[in-house]
């Protein structure tokens, strides 16, 4: 007898905007404060105090342009966010500051996330998608200097890229690039040398949210059709689909991995969050709570196990928070 | 009949004359279905028999060339025989070519597919005759092209040349087409104007099917002309015609068994690699399988069963419904609301009477916004229900944007369509409320759009017909039990007469007797249809009245569609005016139209005008009998 699906630990209100992005904050010691970081589609970066459950903060950097990326660069105080005014924004938010530091101007007018990976100590990596349509930028971070430009060949017709994942095997090694396109192919970059080293055409629609485990070298991609599709990366460097999974409605705007490998989230056209295995893809919960398209999932990284969280931000202007397979 | 082989120098005048003299006495079939075969055999390979078969046409007399010609024509079994049997009498006697090009092709049309293949296969396969060949087509193209011809020759003569068309077509050569490319460029263009601007369905697709075979033709390379229509036996029939199957082509058997064989035997060996290809990717999997702990059995799915396909809500009341139509972005509560519709107004007749006009105003000028399936009867619907719920106003509304500026056919057309089905509904209050679907229940009226209601109206009338005499003889009534009193009684005038009012004051964009007589046909047959559901109304007596001086001003129309929808007006109008109303308040009118449909049965060159008028006539005799042997 199947358990029905859980209620959400509880929903947070008050962006008054429908919600494109989340990332949580939560691996600090005693006394801080666990944080969600959400950006909204009226510009405002909104900080929720997990404890109270109210914003702490709203940071206004964007002009009232849609802000549809937050990621944290070692630690809540440092903050980077992304809007549509075509601006990738560095924030300081220690000791109860709220300013912008630095900014990229990335002319680039689209709703590629950036994708940010810590390579040493004090630098990182930022991949984004560029001026031109179909190009993506690696920056290196704080410095702002170009690591590289990945350029399609001519006559690819790749389109513009969707979804960006920079990861590498483990620290110290060559740091490698998934971007996912809008013609629906997936390609493997190589930084360093700036070529492609694999292309997969997994969807027959763009590619709207990928993500990659490079532990086991799998990955997962969603799109705008009814088809989710898990490839996996083999010794060679190539792409190959693994399998495909069909749904019930069409159109996924997002997709995460747990940290710990088990469970993946995707968020649903249709309003529903569902939650799979990761190992084999099984179907897991259906959660049913929002009344409008969800646009991000995001999972917490509590290092307290049964912490862990799930927010989902929806077009519905509201957060619902999760507490789910939290045992394991 | 024998005739004496070897080298004998005999004249054959004398049987050219006795066979010349037969088969003008009308008995080709006997003499041809004997001497013919024989003729075949003999000539098939034998040059001297040819050459007598030659003399003997040759030499009858002109004035039985004629007979005995199409005698030949009509009874050899292939064009090659019939090359072989005429030779080139064609290009040897006026009389023979006159039968050949112009009277078999332009002035009859009588005869079967399988003589103008053998007439028009005759003239392709000589030099000499190519020449006729290629004239014949001109002179066909001419008459099809013209629109004096599309407008006044029946539907039968011109499937005939269209046959001719395409079998001449599919003769000619290369260079041939070459050298005339331009002329068959400009008459096709003519022709398929003509032809498109018709109002028989079937004369527009005989214009679009010559058409494509002609532009298939001459451009071998490039865009080929490609028309919509409905592919029936009769469609393919017409193209198989552009096809030449060769006679003479002796299929080399061995060759292709070489060449089949090969094929088969690379088949087998790219299926075996794929095979082999499938069987090492499944075997994978399982290996992996089998290797891999399930470690994550602990996690437990939840209940999933109410994850189903996501249905979005249709709003519950009408003005919401108006709203959503009118303003909303979002497509997925549009479509819901689309579908929903009908059943709403039907459900809530106090609400939409309410709005009623307003509904129907939106419903008009409704555009489709995404693509569901059913658009437009779905709108028809949602159209009948509100006309059916309100009718005097929105009846006031739709016959008064009719006759307004700026509308489409379309739109124009589909207010009489929603007219007709909600009298339709409203003449049988026992349907109201059911599902109807259009023109099921009613067996006689097809309603939907582009269906031919002539054909349904040749049915009601038969019908009718003998129904009276039955209705006489029995004396019952033969509406259908209405439960309730007939809705359509008090409402009738509002459909009809702002209909007939200005049919005859020229818009700018609408002119009914000019240009738009596709509409102007449909008007008609849709008044034949309003006066026949009036039957019982109070007002039909004066409908009737009013319909048959319409009749009177338009029966001189040159397109037999909307005279077929007059002679339907004249019938329904006989059929529901009560026979005593007739004759009294209308017998100037009967008398005219009487007159009016001896003239049609006899001149009318459409099959259904006449038909339909004759159909009438007895109508007519049957009411005067029976107005006589009731007792006054």
């Amino acid at each position: 007898m199947a358990l029905p699906p859980p209620d959400p630990q509880f929903v947070l209100r008050g962006t008054s905007a429908a919600v494109h992005t989340l990332h949580f904050s939560c691996g600090g010691q005693e006394p801080d404060v666990p944080v969600l970081f959400s950006g909204s589609e009226n510009g405002f970066v909104h900080v929720w105090n997990l404890k109270t459950h109210r914003v702490d903060t709203a940071l206004d950097g964007h002009g009232r342009k849609s802000v549809y990326c937050v990621e944290t660069m070692g630690g809540k105080n440092r903050l980077l966010s992304q809007g549509r005014d075509q601006r990738i924004c560095l924030w300081d938010l220690a000791e109860g500051r709220a300013s912008v530091t630095d900014s990229v101007f990335t002319e680039n007018v689209g709703f590629c996330r950036c994708s940010l990976l810590k390579v040493a100590q004090g630098r990182w990596l930022m991949a984004m998608a560029a001026k031109a349509l179909d190009e993506v930028q690696v920056l290196e971070l704080p410095s702002k200097t170009s690591v590289c430009t990945l350029k399609p060949e001519v006559g690819a017709k790749l389109g513009m890229p969707m979804c960006l994942k920079l990861w590498q095997l483990n620290c110290g090694s060559q740091p490698l690039l998934l971007a996912g396109y809008e013609d629906g192919s997936v390609v493997l970059w190589n930084l360093s040398m700036g070529k492609a080293l694999s292309q997969l055409v997994c969807h027959q629609e763009p590619v709207m949210s990928l993500d990659f485990d490079s532990e086991k070298a799998k990955g997962i991609s969603g799109s705008s059709e009814k088809v989710l599709s898990i490839w996996s990366l083999n010794e060679q460097q190539n792409l190959q689909v693994y399998k495909t999974h069909k749904l019930v409605n069409a159109g996924i705007s997002d997709i995460t991995i747990r940290p710990d490998k088990k469970i993946l989230a995707t968020a649903g056209w249709d309003h529903r969050i569902r939650i799979f295995g990761w190992k084999k893809l099984k179907p897991l919960a259906v959660l049913d709570y929002h009344t409008a398209t969800v646009h991000c999932v995001s999972f917490s990284d509590h290092k307290n196990l049964s912490e862990r969280l799930l927010a989902a931000g929806s077009k519905d202007h509201r957060i619902s928070i999760w507490s789910i397979y939290t045992q394991t | 009949v024998c005739f004496i082989p070897g080298g004998l120098d005999c004249s054959i005048c004398f049987v050219s004359h006795v066979l010349g003299k037969v088969c003008v006495h009308g008995r080709q079939k006997e003499i041809l279905s004997v001497l013919v075969p024989r003729l075949t055999d003999l000539t098939k390979s034998d040059c001297i028999w040819q050459r007598i078969c030659w003399r003997l046409v040759e030499c009858v007399p002109d004035r039985w060339m004629e007979a005995v010609v199409l005698g030949f024509v009509q009874t050899a079994p292939g064009a090659d025989v019939l090359s072989r049997l005429l030779g080139n009498l064609v290009v040897k006697n006026k009389k023979a070519q006159f039968v050949v090009t112009q009277k078999v092709l332009l002035l009859q049309y009588g005869h079967t597919t399988a003589v103008l293949q053998n007439l028009l296969g005759y003239l392709s396969l000589d030099s000499l005759r190519r020449a006729l060949l290629i004239k014949v087509l001109q002179e066909l193209l001419e008459t099809w092209g013209s629109s004096s011809a599309v407008k006044h020759s029946p539907p039968e003569q011109q499937q005939y040349i269209s046959k001719a068309i395409l079998i001449c077509l599919s003769h000619l050569k290369e260079p041939e087409i070459e050298s005339c490319r331009q002329e068959l460029l400009t008459s096709m263009m003519e022709g398929v104007k003509c032809h498109l601007d018709s109002n028989l369905p079937q004369i527009r697709r005989l214009g679009m099917i010559v058409a494509e075979s002609i532009s298939s033709k001459i451009n071998t390379e490039g865009p080929v002309l490609k028309f919509q229509y409905k592919e029936d036996d009769e469609a393919r029939e017409l193209k198989s015609f552009l096809v030449q199957t060769p006679p003479f082509c002796v299929v080399p058997s061995l060759p292709d068994d070489d060449r089949n064989e090969k094929a088969d035997a690379v088949l087998p060996l790219v299926l075996e690699s794929n095979n082999k290809s499938h069987t090492g990717a499944l075997v994978m999997p399982d290996e992996e399988l089998d290797a891999e702990l399930d470690s994550d059995d602990d996690l437990m799915p939840y209940d999933m069963s109410e994850d189903k396909e996501l249905k979005i809500k249709a709003p519950v009341y009408i003005r919401d419904c108006i709203e959503v139509l009118t303003g909303s972005e979002d497509v997925d509560k549009w479509e819901a609301t689309i579908k929903a519709l009908e059943s709403l107004v039907r459900k809530n007749p106090a609400a939409t009477r309410e709005v009623s006009v307003e509904l129907a105003k939106v419903l008009l000028h409704l555009e489709e916004k995404t693509c569901i399936e059913g658009f437009v009867e779905l709108r028809q619907r949602a159209q009948v229900a509100v006309l059916t719920t309100d009718p005097i106003p929105v009846a006031k509304y739709l016959t008064s944007q009719f006759y307004s500026l700026n509308y489409s056919l379309r739109q124009r057309v589909d207010i009489l369509d929603v007219l007709v089905l909600a009298a339709q509904e409203l003449s049988y209050p026992k349907s109201r409320g059911k599902t109807t679907c259009s023109g099921a229940q009613n067996p006689c009226i097809q309603l939907l759009p582009g269906s031919d209601s002539s054909k349904g109206w040749r049915r009601i009338v038969d019908e009718r017909i003998k129904s009276k005499t039955r209705r006489f003889a029995t004396g019952q009534s033969q509406v259908e039990l209405a439960s309730g009193p007939n809705e359509f009684s008090s409402v009738a005038g509002y459909f009809f007469f702002p209909l007939i009012q200005h049919f005859d004051r020229p818009l700018t964009t609408f002119d009914l007797l000019g240009e738009d007589h596709f509409v102007l046909g449909r008007l008609v047959h849709t008044l034949a249809t309003l006066m026949y559901l009036a039957v019982n109304t109070a007002a039909v007596t004066a409908m009737g009245k009013a319909l048959l001086e319409f009749v009177w001003a338009l029966r001189f129309h040159t397109d037999p569609y909307v005279r077929q929808g007059l002679l339907s007006c004249i019938s329904s109008t006989l059929l529901s005016v009560p026979t005593e109303c007739l004759l009294d308040d209308m017998t100037e009118e009967l008398l005219e139209s009487q007159s009016w449909l001896g003239d049609l049965v006899e001149k009318d060159p459409d099959g259904d005008c006449r038909r339909l008028a004759l159909q009438n006539l007895l109508l007519m005799e049957n009411l005067k009998k029976k107005l006589k042997t009731v007792p006054s």
